[in-house]
């Protein structure tokens, strides 16, 4: 952090379902303060898609379930001083590697052709060069780069969130009273 | 005529009674009818017992040698240990498989022999061995799983695959082995002849109290691995109210690398059951229960007559004569195969008919232990010291050993050794000593006290076995200077993952991380983060995990990196970029790529984001 310039953050949705965006947006008009101490780099809060200069944060939700999860984390991870991953989903893989235990081949047949309520005269699977080709299994962040912090949750409730941006932004020892963790 | 499947279930039940804690008895006896518990068989056991469903088919699911689906007639089980592997065991494997024509965990086509794997046996002195049904098969070489295949195919029993037979009582008429005990080293109390019937009418002139004081005074510590003060157990067993009390005597054997108790019970049984009637006298119990694993049950048609004798000669039954009299017997309990059934809490579950799931302490068994009673359970050894103190007296007894750890000790010694066998120490003989003892001088590591133990390296080697520095319920398995030390941990790591019950997250899953956390390092692609994780995952373990499994199931992880931090030299690299090496993009779009009919476009891209 240079000069007078502001501290950067960027934050990630990956194979998540927003719901840990919705939480942080959910710390309220708090937004207008953390405004004040942070820019806001790349993000589906602003729908800026790159970062263009290294960030101090790296918020992370959800795991990497396809290529360009694992694309996006990783270029994260070269960007960002440090790398929170927020949320279940990017902890422990979430919901999402409910699948894990099911062969990918499988998966799909189940979700484009033989689920109940699947109608698909021609069977096809979606393949359009643009679907990024789905992972064998999903993981959580820390499989694919290092994660500095772990911020758990479904989502981690604003108040969690915020009071340990503020402390990363200000370099004081973070302090979530037992309320703020939560593990489901 | 033909029996029915609901005549053979219902006279299995009426055998015990309709007694609902003998449901593993009772499976057992239908596997061994059957070849396998079929659901149908399940719904009756559990018409007639008044249990549910569920809990045959949780039981059935829990034990190694019980199956929903059929097995074949002959079984073959072949023992998959680290010694084993050392010992020949791929070659030996292939072997059958090619002459079975099957792999393993399958059946010939005439459902005749299965093939399958298991832990350790109880024979790394004379491994590579298998089980096929009862029958021990020692020292297996390619030619002689050849033989067996063509034996079995020829005359289909097993008991006619014993083509020698071992020493002492393993060519007892009821026993007829080929097991050998390779008693390499007798001392003065647990290997030295005694006479027979004299611990138990010395120890019925004196009251129990004077008893307990006596074994208290010798100073005897458990020998099954956690050495709790032996007296002080029964102290605590006799105390306790309860208007029955139980002595069970711990013959699972399962820590791999272990034998010593098999070596006991076929060449000393009566010092076993003497030991047993000795603590149900002190303790005031009227019935001992011989907890015995799967594996040892060549031994029990002999073991009975070892009991039917005694009850002959008045050392069991309803009134043992002496001074003082008392009212004692003993009956023999088979386990099913699950290494985690020795855990006593587990195998008092196990004798209750139930999964071998360990239980909660407190309450500890001394309070509630089998059916709720107070019970204590003792190791083959710990009970056979029991015998011998009562014969040589206390004096004697601590003549041997240190201060702190009072008389001699059994050692399962195997491995890279020239005389693998069973050795009678004195307590504080330096591992060095028992190395040069057992022509292991060349060693390069020992793991002492079986994979829940530590591995120790050369500059350890002066280390004395005592519970104060080495301790260990017996194991010693040595690894020569060029033995891969992590494969070696890997295979300890994979019979803990199996043999967890499942029960705690630390545990199940601890073991499974720091498995496949050892692989990474194995394969290069470990991280100095992960050597952190380890070892915070294995405080993790120890502190939270429900029994004495995953509380100490990291161990073997642990040791070996603290023991020979040369092991990682090479193999723990952390990325420039922060990425995790372990991840490798090419092969997780594998599946994919195939479904899809197209390459990644990330995977394997140059100079970025490629194919790690
Ligand atoms: C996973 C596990 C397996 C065990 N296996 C055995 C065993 O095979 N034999 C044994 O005597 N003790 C075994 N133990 C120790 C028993 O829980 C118990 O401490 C012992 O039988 C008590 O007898 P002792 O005091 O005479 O040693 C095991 C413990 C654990 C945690
Ligand atoms: S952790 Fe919960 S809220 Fe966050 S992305 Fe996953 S499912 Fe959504
Ligand atoms: S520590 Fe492991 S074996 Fe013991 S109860 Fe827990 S899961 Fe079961």
């Amino acid at each position: 952090m240079s000069g007078n310039e502001k501290p950067k953050i960027a934050t990630t949705s990956l194979c998540g379902c927003f719901g840990c965006h919705m939480s942080l947006l959910d710390i309220d008009l708090r937004i207008l303060d953390l405004a004040e101490i942070v820019e806001f780099s790349r993000s589906p809060i602003n729908d800026l898609k790159t970062i263009e200069d290294r960030a101090a944060v790296g918020l992370i939700e959800g795991g990497c379930a396809n290529e360009e999860n694992v694309e996006v984390l990783r270029e994260f991870r070269r960007q960002c001083d440090v790398l929170v991953s927020v949320g279940d989903c990017a902890i422990s893989g979430g919901i999402p590697a409910l699948r894990n235990t099911i062969p990918l081949s499988e998966c799909l047949d189940e979700a484009y052709r033989n689920g109940p309520s699947t109608v698909n005269e021609s069977g096809d699977i979606p393949n359009d060069p643009e679907i990024p080709l789905l992972l064998n299994k999903v993981y959580p962040a820390h499989e694919v780069v290092k994660i500095d912090y772990h911020l758990p949750g479904c989502p981690p409730p604003a108040d969690t969130l915020w009071t340990a941006l503020v402390a990363l932004l200000s370099g004081k020892p973070l302090d979530l009273p037992y309320k703020l963790l939560k593990y489901d | 005529m033909m029996e029915t499947l609901g005549d053979l279930v219902r006279g299995t039940c009426d055998l015990v009674h309709r007694d609902r804690t003998r449901l593993l008895d009772v499976a057992r006896i239908v596997q061994e009818r059957l070849g396998c518990v079929p659901g149908s068989a399940m719904d009756l056991i559990a018409s007639h017992l008044d249990v549910k469903r569920i809990d045959v088919e949780s039981l059935v699911s829990f034990y190694s040698f019980l199956s929903k689906e059929p097995e074949g007639k002959v079984v073959i089980r072949l023992s998959d240990d680290v010694v084993d592997r050392m010992a020949g065991y791929d070659a030996v494997l292939a072997a059958f498989r090619d002459e079975l024509g099957i792999g393993l965990g399958e059946k010939t086509p005439d459902g005749s022999i299965s093939l399958t794997r298991t832990a350790c046996i109880g024979m790394c002195d004379q491994a590579p061995s298998a089980l096929a049904n009862d029958t021990v098969l020692t020292d297996l070489t390619p030619q002689a799983a050849r033989a067996i295949v063509r034996g079995l195919r020829e005359h289909g029993d097993p008991k006619r695959l014993v083509n020698r037979l071992g020493d002492g009582q393993n060519a007892h008429p009821l026993v007829l082995s080929m097991v050998g005990n390779h008693i390499r080293r007798a001392g003065p109390i647990l290997l030295s002849p005694g006479k027979r019937g004299r611990a138990v009418e010395l120890t019925l002139s004196l009251h129990p109290a004077e008893v307990i004081r006596a074994i208290k005074a010798a100073r005897l510590r458990g020998r099954g691995g956690a050495g709790f003060p032996a007296g002080m157990k029964w102290e605590f067993t006799r105390a306790a109210p309860g208007e029955r009390k139980y002595i069970i005597c711990n013959a699972d054997e399962g820590e791999p690398g272990t034998f010593k108790d098999r070596v006991l019970l076929t060449e000393f049984p009566d010092r076993v059951f003497a030991g047993m009637t000795i603590a149900g006298y002190a303790i005031g119990a009227e019935e001992g229960i011989l907890y015995l694993r799967a594996e040892y049950a060549y031994l029990v048609p002999y073991l009975e007559e070892v009991l039917a004798k005694r009850r002959v000669e008045g050392l069991l039954g309803d009134h043992i004569e002496g001074k003082f009299s008392m009212s004692f017997d003993i009956r023999i309990q088979l386990g099913a195969g699950a290494y985690v059934c020795g855990e006593e809490t587990a195998l008092i579950s196990s004798m209750e008919g139930l999964r071998g799931d360990p239980k909660n302490r407190p309450p500890f068994p001394a309070q509630s232990g089998y059916l709720g009673y107070p019970t204590s359970v003792n190791n083959v050894e710990t009970l056979c010291c029991v015998t011998r103190i009562a014969e040589i007296g206390v004096a004697t007894f601590c003549q041997y050993g240190t201060e702190q750890s009072a008389g001699t000790k059994l050692l399962s010694i195997s491995g890279d050794v020239t005389r693998p066998g069973v050795y009678e120490v004195p307590f504080g003989v330096t591992l060095r000593e028992v190395l040069v003892m057992c022509g292991g001088e060349e060693a390069g590591a020992a793991q002492v006290g079986g994979p829940s133990g530590q591995l120790v390296g050369p500059e350890g080697f002066d280390r004395a076995i005592t519970y104060e520095d080495l301790s260990t319920g017996g194991a010693l398995v040595v690894f020569g200077r060029d033995r891969d030390l992590l494969a070696m941990m890997y295979g300890y790591m994979e019979f803990f993952e199996e043999e967890s019950c499942g029960y705690c997250t630390p545990c199940r899953v601890g073991n499974e991380l720091l498995k496949n956390g050892l692989l990474r390092v194995m394969e290069g692609r470990a991280e100095p983060d992960d050597l952190e994780q380890f070892r915070a995952i294995g405080k993790t373990m120890k502190a939270t995990s429900r029994c004495g499994l995953g509380q100490t199931s990291w161990r073997p992880l642990v040791t070996a990196l603290d023991a020979f931090p040369d092991l990682l030299a090479g193999k723990v690299v952390s990325d420039p970029d922060g990425f995790c090496r372990s991840f490798d993009l090419k092969a997780e779009v594998s599946q994919a790529e195939g479904i899809a009919g197209r390459k990644s476009e990330h995977a394997g891209r140059k100079g970025g984001d490629d194919g790690r």
